[in-house]
């Protein structure tokens, strides 16, 4: 089979395996790292369940191979939270009721997270526009854009 | 996926040499295309030959009345470039509404146009800002680069480097997006030179093309003609006949939003 050495940062700790080269990155997560927080949905780089940062950019890790991932950084959800307290995006997400099911909300929190870092005090159109990616199948989006906006707030007034 | 090997490349002209060795080899950047047709088992190429490091492919450069985006550069990179901002808003502005936030961040201009689908934003803009698409062999001009459906002027191997546009008095883009995937049902590109203007169309048919009636009746100061629905592509997201419509009202819609 062929195979690739890959080497990255992952929530901070430093991993390298031999992988099969068409080893995914979300699989790689998922199923070499046990980190199955990320979630696969469409499998098809639509539904954004799969959101995670690579180098402190939020990608869909259902198309981009480990292999590419080589020497990068990433951030998955399970790395957001800090000594047991909730990122304040989660805390936004929670106190907004803004999963039901809950399958999407690891992408909507890493797409959250990101599109907060390079806005201060966005409207509700550019949360909107910038949840393009990410599909929510229960909630109808409302309470996801509420806690976008107040975890927003919540990260920059911390 | 099927199996397939993977190597990385730093140079053009590593990349060129490796895919001439190789059995079926594909070249990797973004892969926002590739990987999921990979994935579908519609492609099944032994190797990918990843290009998205090479250095020399990457970035935004002008020249006189040229702006040069290297093949690797990003959506993202071309939407928030200050440089095409100033010279090219229109460009900037079409870059900025491919696919969603995270397909921007990885899919690169190179990629698109080397695709070439029916659909996509980028060789509206290739075609209607005159441009030249420079490869590792030569320089291609956007007139004979498109050829059809997923079909492009570049030989095997051949790899697009980066790509020059010419800076237009004014343009627009105006694209009537699928509700469901985004993709252009109609997109319009509409570009003034000092010659005239060139009016690019994706979405509408197998290939881009530029609606020549419509430039000549913009020259003589008349009425925009009808489009003639034959030959565009009907579907069951819109007919042919609805398509040619559309043509008309985007390209209206660009004319008045031109800047």
């Amino acid at each position: 089979m062929s195979s690739t050495s890959v080497s990255m940062t992952v929530n901070g700790q430093k991993v390298s395996k031999t992988v099969p080269a068409r080893t995914l990155l979300v699989t790689f997560l998922r199923e070499h790292l046990g980190l199955t927080g990320t979630h696969i949905g469409c499998d098809t780089s639509q539904c954004g369940a799969c959101n995670v940062h690579v180098d402190d950019k939020c990608v869909k890790s259902c198309t981009m191979l480990a292999a590419q991932a080589d020497g990068t950084s990433i951030k998955t959800i399970e790395g957001v939270a800090k000594d047991g307290e909730l990122h304040p995006m989660q805390l936004a997400f929670k106190q907004n009721h803004a999963l039901q099911c809950g399958f999407c909300t690891p992408g909507m929190v890493m797409t959250a997270i990101d599109f907060a870092k390079n806005h201060q005090n966005p409207d509700e159109q550019e949360i909107r526009n910038h949840l393009e990616g990410n599909f929510c199948r229960c909630t109808g989006y409302h309470n996801i854009v509420k806690a976008i906006s107040d975890g927003t707030k919540a990260m920059h007034n911390k | 996926m099927y199996e397939f090997d993977y190597l990385k490349v730093s140079s053009i002209n590593e990349a060129v040499s490796k895919f001439k060795e190789l059995d079926d080899p594909r070249y990797l950047a973004g892969g926002h295309t590739l990987l999921p047709t990979m994935k579908q088992r519609l492609a099944s190429p032994s190797h990918l030959v990843d290009i998205s490091n090479i250095p020399d492919i990457i970035g935004i450069s002008t020249n006189n009345n040229e702006v040069s985006i290297g093949s690797a550069t990003t959506h993202h990179a071309v939407a928030t470039s200050e440089t095409i901002n100033n010279l090219i808003p229109a460009l900037a502005a079409l870059a900025n509404e491919i696919g969603d936030p995270q397909v921007r961040i990885r899919g690169t201009i190179g990629g698109s146009l080397a695709n070439n689908d029916p659909a996509a934003d980028y060789p509206a803009a290739a075609l209607a800002l005159k441009a030249t698409i420079v490869t590792s062999e030569r320089e291609i001009s956007c007139d004979d680069f498109f050829v059809d459906l997923f079909e492009t002027a570049l030989n095997e191997g051949e790899l697009i480097t980066s790509v020059k546009f010419t800076v237009p008095q004014k343009a627009s883009y105006v694209k009537f997006p699928n509700p469901a995937s985004r993709y252009a049902i109609v997109g319009v590109m509409y570009a003034e030179f000092e010659e005239g203007a060139r009016i690019a169309v994706t979405g509408a048919a197998p290939c881009v093309f530029r609606a020549h009636e419509m430039e000549e009746a913009l020259k003589r100061g008349e009425e925009l003609p009808e489009i003639i629905a034959e030959g565009l592509n009907s579907d069951i997201h819109a007919g042919a006949e609805y398509r040619a419509h559309l043509v008309k009202v985007m390209t209206k819609r660009a004319i008045e939003n031109a800047k």
